[in-house]
């Protein structure tokens, strides 16, 4: 376990806490757990939680605006105190530092006029930021001269009226979305505006986007900041994954808005595969999807009687409308087939050379691969739409049968826990098929098509008793073989996403097609 | 925009009065201080030298906050401008984030006429222009000459 430390750089150990998902290795059947906040069932979970942190999970942390705010506060103090300047010149120093604080005080130390010259804090008259009427003034800018214009300089000693001021300003923030470096107006002066003297320029709303663009170059300027990319969210996440390590990590994390992400590339949740497969293989989908797009229709027809069937729910498992012929969409194979142990419709079989000898043949065979995983990718996400519609026509029965039946709201979480369980194991499974197009065909590639089976099998069996009608659903027998086949599922996510980091960590896949 | 206004009249008038030298300015319509004629002198020892180059000043309203442009209406082989009849000029002095709104249109005018004097390759928007000051000045000064003759006098 100890491979995991190294990912885990820059990260101080009162953090670990924080960072534990609630998702359990050995799930009791009350204890589905992924993102949502687990109701208090009335018997504390810590202990459940609080299990040792998983080879795949990172450590990171959710910032709201308000802590974002408060850290850039209190590295400001700490300068304000160590070095003795004031707060405003301390925020532009550590701005033009990019929040390196130690760099800051060295070379401060070392050199302190040099250093504000370059932040554009040159020489120092004292007294705060004021407003002034100075006689026989004449702005630069605008020209004027009327007795009784108000004026403002910073420490520069460059004058100019508060009106030329206020466009400048609004100019820059407004059009130009600048905040951190916006000069004084005079012709080759480098000083930075400061927010003090800003506040006392400018208008309510443009101070206020003025600190929100501030706000943003901190976590910008910061290497272990990212925003949470889900719309409308504020929060920030702090990781200390580098970009050097994502050969090795999958670093996933989750927002307080429960969005799940990858904090190396953004991109919604893709693990088991790491971000430069990730990328490849949305640019081969994107290059091939006209050969592919066929394939994720959804309607097909019946293998047996060739009747038009639709798909309208996530599970695999199709049975004629017409002739009763149970059969599986994804490898159009006989269902009976797909419950017992030689299960193998997540496997590609290769064809033997003698059988792809010429070009055209080959490339056949290599289109057949691609589709082969592509199809399987492609059936995840589309299931975990149909999956979500499911449980959200359930959701709104769910909630006619308690105001009808008197069962508890907690006593329908388990539907909950179950779509949540569904949506986090198909967005996993969509992820293996990418992967494994890219793996060579070895002991431990078997291995990991042995756990997708598992996982896979896992799914699709729940997806099915999932679609059963409300009143199936209500039945007690039922309910306890979801509660069952949801915590089975997590293991089963929880166990492949184990191996495959470890091997990740480790260095010990080899791949058949480069990415 | 007023205040807009009387900067620019102040300028004109600063420019008109005492002239930077080689360099002679009147408006392209009376009633307008936004459009300024410029005509501009090679300068001395620069292939340019003998020609006079017409070049056309534009304020933007929101001017000075925004930068002037400034084109050559009449045709120059240089680094610096394209040879076109858009004269389109890179100059450092209007580039949005050297531009501060109390930089002066006689800075623009002064900078212009160093750049004639003394082009600056790396910023090059005619880029055979800038490969050949680069790597055959004599062929450069040749053409460029050439073409000052043909176009500038
Ligand atoms: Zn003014
Ligand atoms: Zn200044
Ligand atoms: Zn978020
Ligand atoms: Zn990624
Ligand atoms: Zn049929
Ligand atoms: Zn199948």
């Amino acid at each position: 376990m100890s491979s995991e430390d190294d990912f885990m750089s820059g990260m101080s150990s009162d953090e670990d806490d924080v960072l534990q998902e609630s998702e359990n290795e050995e799930g009791s059947a009350d204890d589905f757990g992924f993102d949502e906040p687990e109701p208090d069932l009335g018997f504390s979970q810590k202990e459940d939680v609080q299990k040792k942190k998983k080879i795949f999970d990172v450590n990171f942390k959710v910032y709201q605006p308000k802590d974002i705010q408060a850290q850039q506060d209190d590295l400001i103090d700490e300068v304000n105190m160590i070095l003795d300047i004031r707060k405003e010149d301390a925020a532009i120093l550590l701005r033009h530092f990019r929040w390196n604080k130690e760099r800051l005080i060295e070379d401060y130390m070392d050199r302190p006029k040099r250093v504000l010259e370059a932040a554009g804090l040159g020489t120092n008259v004292a007294g705060p930021p004021k407003l002034e009427v100075i006689p026989g003034f004449c702005c630069d800018i605008c020209c004027e001269d009327e007795p009784g214009l108000k004026s403002f300089a910073m420490k520069c000693g460059h004058r100019f009226c508060v009106t030329c001021y206020n466009q400048y300003l609004a100019q820059k923030i407004k059009e130009e979305g600048e905040a951190a470096r916006i000069q004084c107006p005079a012709e080759g002066c480098k000083r930075i505006i400061d927010a003090k003297s800003l506040d006392l320029l400018v208008t309510a709303d443009l101070q206020q986007r003025y600190h929100e663009l501030l706000t943003r170059t901190y976590v910008e300027d910061k290497e272990h900041l990212k925003w949470c990319p889900a719309p409308d969210c504020q929060n920030a996440i702090e990781c200390g994954i580098k970009k050097k390590d994502l050969d090795r990590v999958v670093p996933t994390v989750v927002c307080d808005c429960k969005h799940r992400f990858c904090f190396g590339c953004i991109l919604s949740d893709h693990q088991p595969a790491p971000c430069e497969l990730v990328k490849r293989w949305l640019k081969k989908c994107a290059d091939d999807s006209e050969t592919a797009n066929w394939i994720s229709a959804n309607t097909k027809e019946c293998p047996k009687c060739n009747s038009t069937i639709e798909k309208n729910g996530g599970c695999n498992h199709m049975t004629c409308r017409k002739c009763k012929h149970e059969f599986c969409w994804m490898c159009m194979g006989l269902w009976s087939e797909h419950g017992t142990s030689w299960y193998n419709c997540n496997r590609f079989e290769e064809k033997s050379g003698s059988e792809a000898r010429d070009a055209q043949a080959k490339s056949r065979v290599s289109l057949e691969r691609y589709l082969h995983y592509y199809n399987r990718y492609a059936n995840h996400e589309q299931s975990a739409k149909l999956d979500k519609d499911i449980y959200n026509k359930t959701e709104r029965k769910m909630t006619q049968l308690q105001s009808a039946s008197g069962m508890s709201w907690i006593e329908v979480q388990y539907l909950n826990s179950a779509s949540q369980a569904l949506q986090t194991c198909r967005q996993t499974l969509k992820w293996t098929y990418a992967f494994a197009f890219y793996l060579a065909r070895n002991n431990l590639t078997e291995m990991f098509e042995d756990n997708q089976k598992d996982l896979e099998m896992a799914v699709e069996a729940l997806s099915e008793m999932f679609e059963k009608n409300v009143q199936e659903l209500a039945e007690p027998k039922l309910k306890v073989e979801i509660m069952d086949k949801t915590s089975y599922c997590n293991k089963r996510r929880v166990i492949l996403l184990a191996d495959t980091a470890d091997n990740l960590a480790n260095g010990v896949w080899s791949w058949g097609i480069d990415f | 925009m007023a205040s807009s206004q009387k900067r620019i009249t102040k300028e004109l008038a600063e420019v008109l009065g005492n002239p930077p030298e080689g360099i002679a300015v009147n408006l392209v319509d009376e009633g307008n201080v936004h459009n300024w004629n410029i005509v501009m002198d090679g300068p001395e020892g620069s292939p340019y030298e003998g020609g006079k180059f017409k070049l056309l000043l534009v304020l933007p309203t929101d001017y000075p906050f925004k930068p002037p442009k400034i084109s050559f209406k009449t045709r120059i082989w240089h680094p610096n401008v394209t040879f076109d009849e858009h004269g389109s000029m890179c100059i450092g002095i209007l580039k949005p984030e050297a531009w501060k709104p109390s930089s002066k249109i006689m800075s623009v005018l002064t900078a212009t006429q160093n750049l004639l004097a003394e082009p600056v390759p790396d910023d090059a928007v005619e880029t055979s222009a800038a490969e050949k000051f680069k790597n055959d000045r004599p062929l450069f000064n040749r053409e460029a000459r050439e073409y000052t003759r043909k176009y500038a006098k």
